[in-house]
């Protein structure tokens, strides 16, 4: 992005006016970004949540504005400005207001590195993947912020939560990240995508179990850095009633929302470039737009699919204990992610070409049990649909 | 103000602050207007102090002022996500001073009514407990089902949720014609959902977690607080209104009474109060199969005169309500108003158990005790 | 062991302490002296042939024209299936019985309901506040001559009836 500016100021301006036309132009085209992409994607994928959810929980969902209730995302956000900013007496009214604003920041900033196709990236940085973990750190900083200015006890347990489950979990999801950094020998996420192919055999997941294990440990960890179900203990709404975001209303409470639904977008995101080979397509073509287009397709389904699963997940499973969520950390995830990172290691020693036939078996495993997985999830839609047809629903 | 913090604590560790959280009255959790105060230090509970009486509606009090048969929708409220056993409490009371004899179809006309109430407020109960873990979808497939069961007891007696359907001396109206087929054809589907929603949750292993091995009680304790219905039978002590005392015509009917066991963690844990009351709706639906297929026939109510005026005298109720056994105390003066009507709820005694089961529970925990008890709050102030 | 048996055993263990049974066609019952009461319940509950070890309902009524407050206890026994009912007759006056709630916890909370609305006090138990009523509620609504104040902390406590507001 950088070059295309820098080539199109070459021509026109020098010296200081040019700078501001640089910073002029970088900020044109973040908030292009920002208002044009992310902040849409993450309504459309709070309509998506609630579409899914709504198929899985047998309801309808919101399905009365637009096409299948497409712009409800809109008309919400929309509802949320008009409404009243209420900001409590007892509250630390500076950080109160501050706290969404950083949250929001921690998730948009990530985007600057994550790559939508081979030649579409806001800026290709060195360390891509250490900075998108640095700066979605910046969530929990937020987050406390807005538990503590909130002066109620409930948002205050809420932050707290938050930044130790946070603070907790960036380990393992670090941890995970080094198997595939070891592999690619880079922290660029271009650089990462490149270093695999488009086909699954050469994904960084199927190198060898201990990366496939730090793709679990990663997505894992992951969810939990973005507080979603089985993990959404800081707002888990039947215990601390809406945790951190109890005070607020509004859009402030709409863009801790909003951060959420993003941050789920950098996950999938994150899945799809570290190990499922991001945007890499089969070579099919020679035009340049065309290649763009099925590259970002290809990025957009992968991440998409991550997306849907958390929003699977988030239907089907309770939420687990505070202690419970330390446990899993400290006793298991963290280990096994050391584990990863120097079963890796080991093996790029021992096998320096890495094994096809070994890729191949894991590709091959991976493929039986999606295959277990998908005639158990057959078995209960069969089953569920006899006792639709036996019981007519009742006349009302 | 001057605060003085004092760095040791015990063992020499930092001393931290207690927090006294105020659970409720409004609180998404706490299954109507019930209030906590917590004392927590961090997520770890010191003790949980309930309060109650914010629903307290005077229900005994309305009692005496109304007379006989117009007390009966206001037993409704008593507990209004199984209205039908609070129907069946008080008129049993008066039957049993007035000396009535209820007619055998009326008898079973209650039982169907009962046993589709109880399912009723099960279904609630488990759904709102997947809820209150944090588990979203049992909940809407849980009130699917409750629907349906709404939509049948709309067609018998006209209400979805506060029925007013029982009579002193019978029920209001007999079965509508075709009733039976419907209950049936809806019972063949409801078992298959039920069996699947429980699925969905008794054996996932983030739920056994949450559930097994928290706050147990122990039989001696559970008998000791007057813990009633699924929350007692879970402790592991089998007893059951309909099978140790059957009243109405439960007699006429087999049925098993699921015992908790501890078979995921402790006896008398969350776990077991939860797979108690699940296997509790299948029986349910059980009852209500033989007792459509052995309804008599004949009228549904006795003959009771609109001024009714049973002798003068006291009476002890006690009946299987869906959150378990429901005492009914009433002494009549031989006038057209009850002299003193009591209820005793099984909300009630679990509401009291509360705060010897909370120290040591993690507020989370305490979410999950609640729902676990199945507590409804109108219940327990009346 | 029906209750007519019970009453003789539990006679015969505390005498004076012990009335009557009086036979009634709906709920039989033994009059217990109110200073006996916690020692009779512990008995019935310790007792190996009786085993009352629930204490089901637990309630009082104001008999006005008698000058009394009965308190009904109403025991259960899971091991033999078995109901008594036991009533204990206190001066309306300066109603006073002693507590159950070293003998059955769940007295705790019933016997704070009594007193909250039938404005019973229970000697020796622990924490004998209102439960349902508010902190500050004047007098026991249950009481047969309860008034029930016009106001409370300004708020009105009649409502006009809707036809009439509707009328206007």
């Amino acid at each position: 992005m950088q070059g295309f500016i820098d080539s199109l100021l070459a021509t026109t301006t020098t010296g200081l006016s040019r700078e501001l036309a640089y910073l002029g132009g970088m900020i044109g085209f973040g908030a292009l970004v920002v208002f044009g992409f992310i902040l849409p994607m993450a309504g459309i994928t709070s309509w998506l949540e609630r579409r899914v959810w709504a198929k899985i929980q047998s309801r309808v969902g919101p399905n009365r504005v637009g096409p299948g209730g497409f712009l409800q995302w809109l008309a919400d956000g929309l509802k949320n400005l008009l409404k009243e900013d209420v900001i409590p007496e007892a509250a630390d009214p500076t950080l109160f207001r501050l706290a969404p604003y950083i949250v929001v920041a921690g998730f948009v900033a990530a985007f600057v590195a994550i790559p939508f196709a081979g030649s579409l990236i806001i800026a290709d940085l060195n360390i891509g993947i250490l900075y998108i973990s640095a700066v979605t750190s910046l969530v929990v900083v937020g987050i406390l912020m807005a538990g503590w200015s909130s002066n109620n006890r409930w948002s205050m347990l809420g932050g707290i939560r938050s930044a130790s489950q946070i603070i907790s979990y960036e380990i393992p999801a670090g941890l995970s990240v080094f198997p595939v950094v070891l592999l690619s020998g880079t922290l660029s996420m271009q650089g990462i995508i490149e270093n695999q192919g488009w086909a699954p055999v050469d994904w960084h997941m199927f190198h060898s179990p201990f990366t496939l294990a730090a793709f679990l440990m990663s997505y894992i960890a992951l969810l939990a850095e973005g507080n979603r179900t089985p993990f959404d203990l800081p707002e888990a709404e039947s215990e601390l009633v809406a945790g951190f975001a109890t005070e607020y209303s509004g859009m402030r409470s709409l863009l801790f929302f909003l951060a959420e639904w993003g941050n789920l977008y950098v996950i999938g995101a994150i899945m799809a470039t570290l190990f499922m080979g991001g945007w890499q397509v089969p070579a099919f073509t020679d035009n340049v737009v065309l290649l763009t287009v099925a590259q970002f397709g290809m990025f957009f389904a992968k991440t998409y699919f991550w997306v849907f699963v958390a929003m699977w997940i988030r239907a089907t499973l309770p939420r687990v204990r505070v202690d419970q969520l330390m446990s899993l950390c400290w006793k298991y995830m963290v280990p096994i992610a050391m584990v990863n990172m120097f079963g890796t290691a080991l093996v790029m020693v021992v096998i320096p070409e890495g094994s096809r036939l070994m890729s191949y078996a894991l590709c091959g495993l991976m493929l039986f049990g999606l295959v277990r997985f998908g005639r158990r999830v057959n078995y209960h839609l069969k089953r569920s649909r006899r006792y639709d047809t036996v019981g007519a629903i009742m006349p009302v | 103000m001057s605060v003085e913090i004092e760095l040791a604590g015990e063992g020499g560790g930092l001393a931290t602050e207690e927090m006294v959280l105020n659970m409720g009255p409004q609180h998404p959790s706490t299954h109507g207007v019930l209030r906590f105060i917590v004392t927590a230090d961090g997520e770890v509970m010191r003790r949980a102090v309930p309060d109650i009486g914010y629903l307290h509606r005077s229900i005994e009090k309305i009692a005496e002022k109304v007379g006989w048969h117009g007390f009966m929708p206001y037993t409704d409220r008593v507990d209004y996500v199984a209205a039908m056993t609070a129907n069946q409490g008080w008129a049993m009371c008066a039957e049993r001073l007035g000396g009535i004899e209820v007619p055998k179809r009326g008898e079973y006309c209650r039982v169907i009514a009962a046993e589709l109430g109880r399912a009723c407020s099960h279904l609630l109960g488990f759904g709102a407990m997947g809820m209150d873990i944090g588990a979203i979808t049992p909940f809407t497939h849980a009130l699917r089902e409750r629907e349906m069961i709404n939509d049948l007891l709309e067609e018998l007696c006209g209400a979805r949720l506060t029925f007013n359907y029982l009579r002193i001396g019978g029920v209001a109206w007999d079965l509508p014609p075709g009733y039976e087929e419907k209950v049936l054809r809806f019972l063949d589907r409801f078992e298959l959902a039920v069996d699947e929603m429980g699925e969905l949750l008794s054996d996932n292993r983030i739920w056994v977690e949450r559930l097994a091995g928290v706050a147990p009680v122990p039989p001696a304790m559970a008998m000791a607080y007057g813990l009633a219905g699924p929350n007692l039978r879970a402790s592991g002590v089998n007893y059951d209104c309909r099978k140790a005392h059957p009243y109405s015509v439960y007699n006429d009917f087999e049925f098993d009474v699921p015992v908790g066991t501890g078979e995921k963690g402790e006896l008398g844990d969350c776990y077991d109060r939860y797979i108690c009351r699940l296997r509790e709706i299948r029986q349910s639906s059980r009852i209500v199969r033989q007792a459509i297929e052995k309804i008599p026939d004949g009228p549904v109510i006795a003959k009771v005169p609109r001024n009714f005026k049973p002798r003068a005298g006291d009476c002890h109720v006690v009946l299987e309500s869906a959150r378990g056994e429901m005492d009914w105390y009433c002494a009549s003066d031989g006038t057209e108003y009850p002299y003193r009507v009591h209820i005793k709820t099984g909300s009630f005694t679990a509401m009291s158990i509360m705060e010897a089961l909370s120290p040591g529970l993690m507020i989370a925990d305490l979410v999950a005790v609640i729902a676990s008890f199945d507590i409804v709050a109108p219940e327990v102030d009346r | 062991m029906d209750a007519r048996a019970i009453h003789k055993l539990l006679a015969n263990e505390f005498g004076d302490g012990v009335g009557n049974f009086v036979e009634q066609p709906t709920e039989p019952h033994i009059e217990v002296d109110a200073t006996a009461i916690a020692k009779v319940c512990s008995y019935l509950k310790e007792n190996g042939d009786l085993n009352f070890e629930h204490l089901s309902n637990l309630t009082a009524t104001d008999y006005l024209e008698e000058n009394r407050i009965r308190i009904i206890y109403h025991l259960h026994s899971y091991k033999h299936a078995r109901w008594l009912t036991l009533k204990v007759a206190v001066d309306r006056e300066n109603p006073h019985v002693a507590t159950l709630e070293n003998v059955y916890p769940v007295a705790n909370w019933l016997e704070r309901e009594a007193y909250d609305l039938v404005g019973v006090n229970f000697d020796g138990h622990s924490d004998l506040r209102r439960i349902l009523m508010p902190d500050d509620w004047v007098g026991h609504p249950l009481r047969k001559d309860f008034q029930e104040p016009s106001h409370y902390h300004g708020i009105s406590t009649v409502r006009e009836s809707m036809l009439t507001i509707n009328r206007n």
